[in-house]
């Protein structure tokens, strides 16, 4: 009796999840639309503290606007964000990603990685949901032919052709190893730069590879010794980043290191530990001081989250553009924001954000860093301009 | 040469840290036959227990020196861990002792699973750096680098192996765990407390991981709530390879993964001509393992299991 009792409100509970999974939009009692928005990111796992970054800022946009009020089709509206963890795999973010269709949101913000991106993109193109990633850079994202899938950052080939000729025309590197993490970004990032700077006159020597969960870099660093080379490019993020350029110290090796945005932040710094001074990256877009509202975006976000690891302001404009669209739409059907977004000319935290045809924003610009007395200093920015 | 000399001093701490943790895995493996998956993330937990207290003394007036501070961190770890290892025993696997055998290897992977979503709920997701405390001379040897820690990492897994060695060859408590190990009802009819050694077996595995959790996250500079999962499996890994049951076989299991992942890593890429690269690191590491466990299935030193069951 006591199973069949407990079968019972399982069955109950199972229904009343279905239920409330079917529409898009829930009335409130006082007349209110709830439109869901989904945010992507892994919120487990090495990455974590990044993806509650990213997740943070698209929160810090929804609350804003529901604080603003807004009216789509006369009616008043308010968004619901939902957090949901892809733990950076791509198996898991397709799960994700058809959960999030099944609870019929009308958009996602997501997600972090490139490597859960592109396999979700699938599901939201399926399903005509717009898509926005604030931080996924690999190419092969928007390349797909998709109509629903747009970012707000520059991608993996303004940024390793940007980092390929910076490594030989300025740091005047001639032979270069490369490492990356076999990660869709980390891979994708490496072969672009490894494109441009042969392509600027480099040799490289060294090829080398490594994973997302790694933290013993010795084996392959002593590899790349035994090359001479006078520059390691690293493709990946910086739980890795870290280590490595700390064990890069430990072995004497002498070459420079320069990496890409997965690294350039805070926590780097703190892993790398006497290994981080001199380091070099680049990250996509402007420095958060040089961000048309980034001090601005920075006072409110921290008054709420905390320090900002690195791509919040970008999930936060990703909503924004995303509401705009709404606005202009007057509606929250996807459909119908879809035939919006293209029209994007929005002037967000990060900058100005426009699309091309392929959903890749124009024109982005890329900021070189060097950590400095501790701390990343801004080096150059390199584009900006269309 | 001096690249080979290099790899192989990579490998060697690498082996030594997985020798240490692997010792946890072969004792219980010894007395139990359970494979205690819970292992990894008890080192894991003797990291972040360290770390929390380093961090304390770092923010504390006192003003100790870098060497001392570890020290003080270590000493909280190892009884923190030594208490939980008590703890798992007597909660997760006692009950089940004589439940069939695959009972307590799945409420292993559960308290694996809980000690994990424990640590990332008390200590968060990110990464801990531990503070450069330690000093980081570079030695050369045959134009190699090895740093004092690395010394220190390799000198203090022999010792360990060696006082663990004596301990369970010559000392009474030792002769208890071997005729434990060899029968839990024989044993008990000698006199034997098999309960208590049990407890003693798992008390004393726990402590090792909290010395290995410690020099792990010293050596690599971090420490996160999942570093112990990577670990544990490569440590189990090494049990198996050197026999698992046996003491000699997990310092020997662990020391040649240590080397053939080392070596492997460097020297792959540019023996098939770029043909596979470092990526099959773990491949070649693992392919060694099944190459050995196919000639000799109770590993490098292990006995055969069969006339003991």
């Amino acid at each position: 009796m006591r199973t069949l009792h407990l079968a019972g409100s399982i069955l109950t509970l199972a229904l009343a999840i279905s239920l409330n999974g079917c529409g898009q939009k829930t009335d409130t009692a006082d007349g209110t639309q709830v439109v869901r928005i989904g945010s992507v990111a892994p919120l487990t796992g090495p990455q974590a503290h990044l993806g509650k970054d990213n997740e943070n800022g698209a929160r810090l946009a929804v609350e804003e606007i529901n604080a603003q009020g807004l009216t789509l089709g006369g009616k008043p509206v308010r968004l619901e964000l939902i957090g949901e963890d892809d733990q950076a795999d791509p198996k898991t973010a397709t799960i994700v990603a058809q959960k999030l269709v099944d609870t019929g949101v009308a958009a996602v913000i997501g997600h972090l990685n490139s490597g859960t991106t592109i396999p979700a993109s699938k599901y939201y193109h399926d399903a005509g949901i717009p898509q926005i990633s604030p931080s996924a850079t690999a190419i092969a994202y928007t390349a797909q032919g998709y109509k629903n899938a747009y970012r707000v950052m520059a991608n993996d080939e303004q940024q390793g052709r940007v980092l390929g000729e910076y490594a030989v025309k300025t740091m005047g590197a001639r032979k270069i190893a490369i490492i990356d993490d076999r990660t869709a970004y980390g891979q994708g990032l490496a072969d672009e730069f490894e494109k441009a700077a042969r392509a600027a006159g480099a040799e490289v020597v060294a090829r080398e590879y490594t994973h997302d969960r790694a933290t013993d870099f010795t084996a392959i660093l002593t590899s790349i010794k035994g090359k001479a080379p006078d520059l390691i490019f690293f493709g990946g993020m910086d739980p890795q980043a870290g280590p490595m350029a700390q064990q890069m110290k430990r072995l004497g090796l002498t070459a420079r290191f320069l990496g890409g945005d997965g690294m350039q932040n805070l926590n780097f710094i703190k892993l790398a530990g006497d290994g981080a001074e001199g380091v070099t990256a680049s990250s996509p877009g402007l420095p958060l001081e040089a961000m048309p509202g980034g001090p601005d975006f920075k006072k409110r976000f921290e008054a709420k989250y905390g320090p900002i690891q690195v791509y919040a302001p970008y999930a936060y404009d990703a909503v924004m553009v995303l509401v705009e669209a709404m606005r202009r739409a007057d509606s929250f059907d996807p459909a119908k924001v879809l035939a919006e977004l293209p029209r994007t000319d929005h002037k967000g935290v990060t900058g100005q954000i426009r699309f091309d045809a392929k959903g890749d924003i124009r024109g982005g610009a890329v900021t070189l860093y060097q950590v400095k007395n501790g701390a990343w200093q801004v080096l150059e920015t390199v584009g900006g301009k269309e | 040469m001096d690249i080979f000399v290099q790899q192989l001093i990579n490998g060697l701490v690498l082996g030594s840290i997985y020798a240490l943790v692997a010792l946890g895995y072969t004792m219980v493996y010894g007395i139990l036959e359970l494979i205690n998956f819970a292992h990894g993330e008890v080192t894991m937990i003797g990291a972040m227990v360290a770390l929390a207290v380093i961090g304390a003394l770092m923010g504390s007036a006192l003003d100790l020196p870098g060497l001392m501070v570890v020290l003080a961190g270590l000493l909280v770890a190892i009884p923190a861990c030594m208490l939980l290892g008590f703890t798992i025993e007597k909660v997760a696997y006692r009950p089940l002792r004589r439940a069939p055998r695959l009972a307590p290897l799945i409420t292993a992977i559960g308290v694996s699973i809980v000690l994990q979503n424990a640590a990332m709920l008390i200590w968060g997701r990110q990464y801990v750096s531990f503070p450069p405390l330690i000093p980081q001379h570079s030695h050369e040897i045959l134009g190699a680098h090895i740093t004092d820690l690395q010394i220190f990492i390799i000198l203090l897994s022999m010792l360990i192996m060696a006082g663990l060695w004596l301990l369970v060859q010559r000392s009474r408590l030792g002769r208890a765990m071997r005729a434990t190990a060899q029968s839990k009802e024989v044993a008990a009819l000698m006199g034997v407390n098999v309960d208590r050694v049990i407890s003693a077996t798992f008390l004393i595995g726990s402590a090792l991981a909290a010395i290995a959790g410690v020099m792990v996250s010293a050596y690599y500079g971090l420490a996160h709530y999942y570093m112990g999962f990577m670990l544990g499996l490569k440590a189990f890994s090494a049990a198996v390879l050197g026999g698992i049951g046996n003491i000699a076989g997990a310092m020997l299991g662990g020391l040649l993964l240590g080397v053939i992942e080392a070596l492997g890593a460097g020297y792959i890429g540019d023996l098939t001509g770029g043909f596979l690269g470092s990526h099959y690191q773990d491949v070649f590491a693992f392919f060694v393992l099944i190459l050995v466990l196919v000639l000799r299935p109770s590993g490098l030193l292990g006995e055969r299991v069969a006339s003991r069951a």
